[in-house]
């Protein structure tokens, strides 16, 4: 019962966030230029030599792009909405008058992490909702499995969000943000050495990738949504940096879960056993 | 402990149920760590300690325990009446007895007129009456009280001290930390003085009533043999001029000393019991300049 009323008020504390309307004018500004740069992109097709089958992989193309623009928005965002809430109200003292009451301290933990998980997801399918809608209804193309896709995203910021709250029960608001953020960066490079070593087939370089995706599995899953929602022909045709070259597997998902739950597990051990 | 440095040693306190019990020391003497320990916010190193004859920190027991964190804080853009509703969930207050609840009690700390506002409008005396409702909202049988006058103007700390009455009164047990002495002279059945994380000395406040007392008198004809026949009833009786300074260990003897100085030929202007004030008695206790 407890952990549901930190629920409730982490998602109206979470959704009075600057950082959050922040997050979600840039998203609609990004919203805005992506609809006109594909309606743009279209216009110019339609008016080129492109075959009709290319034309559709180029604008396939696009979206993916404009998907993983969103998908760096909905991570960025969620750490840093998150980062602040646990190190932040240790800090202030805020956490007093909630870790006395009748509720174990997991309770707490557990409720705010559900508050910005459901915060995520809210911001997750706005965005994704928004990208797809107009590369359906200005490009004329669909993600190929899209659900699939949004439900690997949030699966992501929730990587991220878990990460955020385990650092949170250690160190203060701005180091644990800056620890995360370090992460997503290994993280993200890595993601790309593994791509790029799929040109040269350089197992070293892979070797590099698999280790910062092991460190920190958020990219790769990215990487894996993007395989789901790419069009089979565009992804072969390598006509997006998301094609693929290098797919992660289903146990690199799994292990994605596994990471996420351990660093909640973590975060839950050392907050019930720290002092306040 | 923190690191190296021991906050509270060899604290044995022992605190009846529905006394007003006051908690006093210097800055640095262990009074806030002792308060979240017995809350669990910390973990003590070694030792235990029974809250409602529940090891401290349990979880179900805290449903009889209410606390006023020292600066309390909350989320800013809530508003009175949500925060109380909000802890009085989170403390397992049916919302029909919340409906009823919670506006007495915005009306008992003053803030009726700010009812609508958020607390991040709120000054910190405000914010101090809001958490002193919170710590009440699920009418606990245990108040901890961590500088509850804080930012508080005198209307305020008056308002906090009939509160802490009438929680008493109620039957309540009220542990509270104070820095204001005068507060706590008035309002506190028994005190305990900590100093470097240890128990220095405790006070019965009703009790002190009856200790020791000075008495400054004033008084011309005042010789030897008077002031030598004091001692059956002075434990001390210092002479300078018409001066005259003595302390008795109790104020029913004060009648005997008044009649045996006018007995014995004094002619007594002015006789004056000063009891210590609890100020007095705490820098008797910590010394001078301790950082308090």
């Amino acid at each position: 019962m407890g952990a549901w009323i930190m629920a409730g008020i982490t998602f109206r504390e979470a959704a009075r966030k600057k950082i959050l309307w922040t997050a979600l004018l840039a998203g609609a500004g990004f919203l805005l230029v992506f609809g006109i740069g594909l309606h743009f992109q279209v216009g110019d097709l339609k008016n080129s030599a492109v075959p009709p089958f290319l034309r559709y992989q180029v604008i396939s193309a696009m979206l993916m792009i404009g998907l993983y623009t969103v998908d760096l928005l909905a991570v960025v965002m969620t750490t840093l909405t998150s980062v602040d809430t646990i190190a932040g109200e240790i800090t202030s003292g805020t956490i007093h008058a909630i870790a006395t009451k009748p509720m174990d301290r997991w309770q707490i933990l557990i409720g705010k992490w559900l508050g910005f998980v459901a915060m995520a997801a809210v911001y997750v399918a706005l965005m994704f909702g928004g990208a797809i809608a107009e590369g359906y209804y200005i490009g004329g193309v669909l993600a190929q499995h899209p659900l699939n896709g949004v439900l690997l995203v949030f699966l992501e910021c929730v990587v991220a969000l878990s990460v955020t709250f385990m650092f949170g029960t250690w160190f203060s608001t701005l180091t644990s943000g800056v620890i995360t953020l370090g992460l997503l960066g290994v993280a993200f490079l890595g993601g790309w050495l593994e791509q790029m070593s799929g040109f040269t087939e350089g197992s070293r370089l892979a070797m590099v990738g698999i280790i910062s995706s092991l460190v920190m599995p958020s990219e790769a899953v990215w990487r894996r949504a993007a395989f789901e929602m790419e069009s089979p022909l565009s992804g072969s045709l390598q006509f997006s940096p998301f094609s693929d070259i290098s797919i992660p597997s289903g146990a690199m998902i799994g292990y994605a879960i596994v990471y996420l739950l351990i660093a909640l597990g973590i975060a839950v051990y050392h907050f019930r056993e720290r002092d306040l | 402990m923190f690191g190296e440095k021991v906050a509270v040693r060899d604290l044995t306190l022992s605190v009846r149920r529905g006394e007003i019990f006051g908690f006093l020391g210097p800055n640095g003497a262990g009074k806030s760590t002792s308060i979240k320990m017995l809350l669990g916010l910390a973990t003590p190193s070694g030792g235990e300690a029974w809250v409602l004859g529940a090891p401290a920190g349990n979880v179900e027991i805290r449903r009889k325990i209410g606390f006023l964190p020292e600066n309390f804080r909350f989320y800013e853009w809530l508003t009175p009446a949500e925060l109380l509703h909000l802890h009085g969930r989170l403390c397992g207050v049916p919302s029909s007895k919340l409906e009823e609840r919670v506006p007495a009690l915005i009306d008992l700390v003053g803030l009726t007129p700010h009812i609508n506002k958020r607390l991040q409008n709120f000054s910190k005396g405000m914010l101090q009456r809001a958490g002193l409702a919170q710590a009440l909202v699920h009418e606990p049988e245990l108040i901890f009280l961590d500088e509850p006058t804080s930012g508080l103007d005198p209307l305020g700390r008056r308002m906090v001290r009939d509160i802490i009455r009438a929680q008493r009164d109620r039957g309540a047990t009220v542990f509270l930390n104070s820095h204001i002495l005068s507060e706590i002279e008035i309002t506190c059945d028994q005190v305990v003085f900590i100093r470097e994380g240890e128990v220095v000395t405790s006070r019965d406040l009703h009790a002190q009533q009856e200790e020791a007392v000075r008495v400054d008198v004033r008084a011309k004809k005042l010789s030897p043999e008077c002031i030598e026949g004091l001692a059956r009833w002075c434990d001390s009786a210092h002479a300078d001029e018409e001066r005259l300074t003595l302390t008795t260990s109790s104020r029913g003897r004060l009648p005997d000393i008044l009649r045996y100085l006018v007995g014995s030929g004094a002619e007594v202007y002015q006789f004056t019991p000063q009891r210590m004030t609890l100020e007095e008695l705490f820098i008797s206790v910590m010394g001078e300049d301790r950082g308090f």
